[in-house]
């Protein structure tokens, strides 16, 4: 018996492991994906062979390449009190749409004057925003907005942290969450004296310890054993 | 598009029978072809590793700035622009003096033949004893918190040298994690950063040769 000549049309092929495979990795990506908005700058920050990961909870400062500062909480909730306040000693007014458009922001580097202006920006038109010349922190004129941005940051960071804390131990839930700590980010053309201004900002305020943010290195064998 | 269902040349009797056997493969591609652009794109926007970060400390200024005791076995590090680094070892003297001769600043570059084996060689007695103390550990001779007590210790130790990390107005960010990165790879205990005085920028002013 010969084998029957197959009939026109397309050879047909059982995709469905491959489609199973497929939805399977497509529900995985989906899942741990995280989603936030782009950062005002892309700095690209030194290696090092530093493996501490950087804390969920924190406050960052990123330095780009000409000296300009970005300021950014990690929480959200942290992120409007701190607004709130700001707006109140810099009597600038904010609508609630604002507010609610600041809590999804990374970071941000302008002067809290044009922050309603460059919140109410698309964002494509905040790439572009003028001007975006960093958060001011002049130390001889009052007006070290990055300090405040920290110390009411800060502030704010703590007890959020300090409440989460509270109602998790009166509900007996586990609670995980660290700290907020103080994270700088820096790019590695920029020049040191941009960092010192910052480290000294942050001195100020009596806050010595840092995570400095590195891109990971290969190689090296450390002996550490904290 | 409506499509006749030519029932064939069966006739009518076998009519129903036909229309049962039709296939109930459903046409898959539209569904892969998404399942596969959601994919693509998922991967594509993943951020697998999260940022790394290295955690340092600055010295708290003192409140007095007189009567510091100056640092016993110190190895000062300058760093300057194109990527070049001074040192010199001990107290910084702008000029001879009766305690000793003008500072001369060395250079080193931030190749494995220069900085890495400068520290390799300062940190010997060091490093090999915390090597030890980590073999010992990962053979299970020694408890975690002796371990750790042990190498604390050793890191703290009065004898080893202290290095001070100061920066011109030309040295980049780079430059100092590596000099900070170096340091940690040679397990080097204590180092911070300290602000550069003037002397010392006049000598690595002319020692760099260029304004």
């Amino acid at each position: 018996m010969s084998k029957k000549p197959s009939k026109g049309g397309a050879p047909s092929l059982d995709m469905t492991p491959m489609v199973d495979l497929a939805f399977l990795l497509v529900t995985f990506f989906m899942l741990t994906a995280s989603f936030r908005m782009a950062e005002p700058v892309t700095v690209d920050p030194p290696s090092s062979i530093g493996k501490v990961d950087l804390p969920d909870n924190h406050i960052m400062v990123t330095i780009d390449d000409n000296g300009r500062v970005f300021f950014g909480i990690s929480n959200s909730t942290a992120k409007t009190e701190a607004l709130k306040e700001m707006a109140a000693k810099y009597q600038v007014q904010f609508t609630e749409q604002q507010v609610k458009k600041f809590s999804g922001l990374p970071s941000f580097g302008v002067d809290i004057k044009d922050l309603p202006r460059y919140l109410d920006a698309s964002e494509q038109e905040r790439t572009k925003f003028q001007p975006q010349k960093g958060v001011p922190m002049d130390t001889i004129t009052p007006n070290n907005q990055l300090k405040d941005w920290i110390a009411i940051g800060g502030r704010k960071a703590v007890e959020v942290f300090n409440a989460a804390k509270a109602k998790a131990e009166e509900s007996g839930a586990e609670f995980k969450s660290e700290k907020p700590r103080y994270a700088i980010k820096c790019a590695s053309k920029t020049k040191y004296i941009y960092v010192k201004d910052v480290v000294s900002t942050f001195g100020d305020l009596k806050i010595y310890q840092f995570n400095l943010i590195t891109s990971l290195e290969g190689g090296g064998t450390v002996i550490n054993p904290e | 598009m409506a499509e006749i269902q030519d029932s064939g040349g069966g006739g009518h009797k076998g009519g129903k029978k036909r229309a049962k056997k039709l296939s109930t493969k459903v046409d898959m591609t539209p569904m892969v072809d998404l399942a596969f652009l959601l994919l693509t794109f998922f991967v594509l926007t993943a951020t697998f590793s999260k940022p790394k970060s290295m955690e340092l400390t600055f010295p708290v200024p003192p409140d007095v700035i007189e009567n510091q005791p100056p640092i016993k076995n110190g190895i000062t590090f300058l760093l300057t622009g194109d990527d070049r680094i001074f040192y010199y070892e001990g107290e910084f003297r702008a000029a001879d003096d009766a305690k000793g001769a003008k500072t001369v600043l060395q250079e080193l570059n931030f190749s494995q033949t220069s900085l890495h084996k400068y520290l390799l060689d300062k940190n010997k007695d060091m490093h090999t004893q915390i090597r030890d103390l980590k073999d010992k550990f990962e053979k299970k001779q020694m408890a975690d918190t002796t371990y750790k007590r042990l190498v604390k210790e050793r890191k703290a130790d009065k004898a080893s040298y202290t290095y001070l990390i100061k920066t011109d107005d030309k040295a980049t960010y780079k430059n100092v994690i590596d000099v900070i990165d170096e340091l940690n790879v040679n397990v080097v205990g204590k180092y911070v950063m300290v602000d550069i005085t003037k002397p010392e920028l006049d000598m690595l002013i002319a020692a760099a040769g260029t304004k």
